[in-house]
């Protein structure tokens, strides 16, 4: 029983963290109708703010998580107003390509300035509690509870506020929307300041729980979140974290059950099912065509 | 840009290249094909200082001395091939067949060393891998039978998990092991099921046998799977980059057992990565510079002089795989591969700074010692030697 709880856990602290960074996924594609493939070297760049910064000058938790949401998200708004913006009428592959070619460009910049992997230094020193064999330490809660205050808020802003609003309207129609004297443009930016903000909040927690950093890990890590968004119904915002959940839960509990060789097959066996029989995702709706 | 500014950039880049190729002309051409960017960029960067310590001394005291004509100059062609596999085959496919190497240096992992060593063999150009351990870098996959042009400078796998499951056995004593291992990459998964193989036949048990792929850096559904089968110690034959993470999620999981690991370990990188997490663990290396000979003094001197930090056993190896070059070429007399790969095939004994290479006839792997080292204090502290 404390085996399969503690496997519980391990789940959860891993499906946070794809939640985080698959909401980047989402709201863009939801938005533009665009993957951004640089999504997860943005996520990776963002736990190298955070080690920077720390190396600089120690600062708490909160602060640190803050300072690079804040800077994350100034990256993401470069990259949509340098390289989206001027290709949004472009055809979508050509975005895509674009998407790759910024993911290259800033996972090899950060390769050049540091080709070794860093030590993390520790933001804070974690309590680890044992409940009847099952260990739960603070960081993991810390988390869980950052993610989830985070999804939350993200629910809130999108369905709550007149922001929100403008960002579900434009997802729905981009040409009729000027026409109701929204800034189109300013709201574009912003999706990329939130979505890039939780790539950075995933990358600050991230780079705690697994304090060695390095310039090719956001690929892997990246390519799982896509994976997540698009189980859950990439677009639907509700959709990626529940595809975040999904995803960090089958990868722990196939381990549990089955030999570790067999985890990666589960998982993408497990996506060409849902997508037979969901082809839009747990919660995605069909796309219409417009006319 | 205008037609004529183009025209210009193209013709100083050409005028330049064929500048550059110059002083290369009449030199010895050795190429190197190693790990400088990637998961493992540590490997590559020590193996290309080694290579160049020893050549650039070799080259102060005028070249190496072939069997007939003048000295000649060695040149170092150094390319990246980022840890992966495909790029050092095609990497291998560029050193031998465009810039005409008479030799190629590395690849290091195995993973590297398997594809290249294939375009070595079918180009009929020498290959000598320093630290790829993984017994198939020197054998025909299709024959079964030993390659003729590929060599290494380090032991092998099979003598690596008998010197491992000896010592958990026998200086341990401990008798529940659990392995965890990269199934995607050649020497893990090689190292893992040879060590399972004979610390069972050593009359031990293997209670968790658990895999991750490359890039994974989330261990815990394995590591609990591991805690519920309560090993005493833990193997994890992977390179040093993925060591750290999977010891500190270990001990924040109350995993106490102690770490073993294989010669995949052997970067000080390990120790600034890992720190407490791994202190007091073991592993099986090719090279100490606490029971270092003369010569291998000499060479620890020159290269902490140099660079700053005593060199690990990949540069030992990268210098001993030099000096076994330059060994087959004096005796090989001409700049020509087939002589070479003939010179390189009569060499019997060489006694290296990682101690005597000792060559059976018709096979590229040469015989020589072990030692078990423990990372204690933050550093490697000899503990005890392994002869074959």
């Amino acid at each position: 029983m404390d085996y399969f709880a503690q496997q519980a856990i391990n789940a959860i602290q891993l499906g946070s963290i794809y939640a985080l960074i698959a909401l980047g996924y989402s709201m863009v594609y939801g938005v533009l109708v665009m993957i951004n493939f640089a999504h997860g070297d943005v996520f990776m760049v963002s736990s190298f703010f955070c080690f920077l910064l720390l190396l600089l000058l120690p600062v708490p938790f909160v602060a640190a998580l803050i300072i690079v949401m804040l800077a994350t998200a100034v990256l993401g708004v470069a990259l949509e107003r340098l390289a989206y913006r001027p290709l949004r009428n472009a055809p979508r592959v050509s975005a895509i390509i674009t998407a790759l070619g910024c993911g290259l460009i800033i996972q090899n910049t950060t390769l050049s300035l540091s080709p070794y992997s860093q030590r993390m230094p520790e933001l804070f020193v974690p309590v680890t509690w044992n409940f009847g064999g099952v260990t739960v330490s603070s960081l993991q809660l810390l988390i869980i509870g950052v993610s989830v205050g985070l999804m939350i808020g993200l629910d809130f802003f999108i369905r709550r506020t007149r922001y929100g609003m403008a960002m579900r309207a434009i997802a729905q129609d981009r040409i009729t929307v000027p026409l109701m004297g929204i800034p189109v443009n300013t709201m574009i930016a912003l999706t990329f300041a939130i979505g890039a903000a939780l790539g950075g909040a995933a990358g600050v927690l991230y780079a705690s729980a697994y304090p060695v950093i390095s310039a090719t890990m956001g690929v892997l890590i990246g390519w799982k979140a896509f994976v997540a968004a698009v189980i859950g119904g990439i677009g639907s915002v509700r959709g990626a974290v529940l595809g975040a959940y999904v995803l960090g839960s089958v990868e722990v509990f196939t381990v549990t059950v089955l030999p570790s060789t067999y985890r990666d097959l589960v998982v993408y066996a497990l996506l060409l099912v849902i997508l037979i029989f969901k082809p839009y995702g747990l919660l995605g709706r069909p796309a219409v065509q417009k006319v | 840009m205008p037609k004529a500014t183009v025209f210009l950039l193209l013709t100083t880049c050409a005028i330049f290249l064929t500048g550059c190729a110059d002083p290369n002309r009449d030199a010895v051409k050795i190429g190197m094909n190693i790990e400088l960017t990637g998961e493992i960029p540590a490997v590559g960067a020590s193996s290309k200082n080694a290579a160049e310590l020893f050549f650039n001394a070799l080259n102060e005291q005028g070249g190496v001395s072939l069997a007939e004509g003048p000295k000649k100059k060695v040149a170092l062609i150094i390319r990246d091939n980022g840890g992966k596999a495909d790029q050092a085959a095609s990497v291998a496919q560029q050193l031998i067949s465009s810039q005409d190497v008479v030799a190629m240096i590395g690849p290091n992992s195995s993973a590297c060393a398997i594809p290249a060593g294939e375009i070595a063999e079918s180009l009929k150009c020498v290959m000598i891998s320093p630290w790829s351990t993984n017994p198939k870098t020197t054998l025909d996959q299709t024959s079964g039978q030993p390659r003729r042009y590929v060599f290494r400078g380090c032991f092998t796998d099979p003598f690596q998990a008998i010197v491992l499951a000896k010592f958990v056995t026998n200086d341990l004593g401990a008798k529940k092991a659990a392995v965890l291992y990269d199934v995607s990459s050649e020497a893990p998964l090689g190292q893992a099921t040879l060590f399972r193989d004979t610390f069972t036949a050593a009359g031990g048990e293997i209670v968790a046998f658990e895999t991750f792929t490359t890039g994974d850096k989330d261990f815990s559904a394995q590591l609990t799977n591991i805690r519920a089968a309560e090993p005493e110690i833990i193997f994890l034959p992977t390179y040093y980059n993925d060591v750290p993470l999977i010891a500190q999620q270990a001990r924040r999981l109350g995993i106490t057992a102690k770490f073993i690991g294989s010669d995949a370990w052997s970067s000080p990188e390990i120790i600034k990565l890992g720190g407490a997490d791994v202190d007091g663990s073991y592993f099986c290396n090719h090279f100490s510079t606490q029971i270092a000979t003369d010569e291998a003094k000499k060479f620890i001197a020159d290269y902490t002089a140099k660079y700053g930090q005593a060199p690990d056993d990949v540069a030992a190896l990268t210098y001993d795989a030099c000096g076994l070059v330059t060994e087959a070429l004096k005796a090989g007399g001409q700049n020509d591969r087939e002589a070479l790969r003939e010179a390189f095939a009569k060499i019997r004994e060489y006694k290296g700074v990682t101690g005597t290479f000792r060559f059976e006839p018709g096979s590229g792997d040469p015989i020589k010692s072990a030692v078990v080292l423990q990372i204690k204090d933050g550093a490697f502290q000899w503990v005890t030697n392994a002869q074959p």
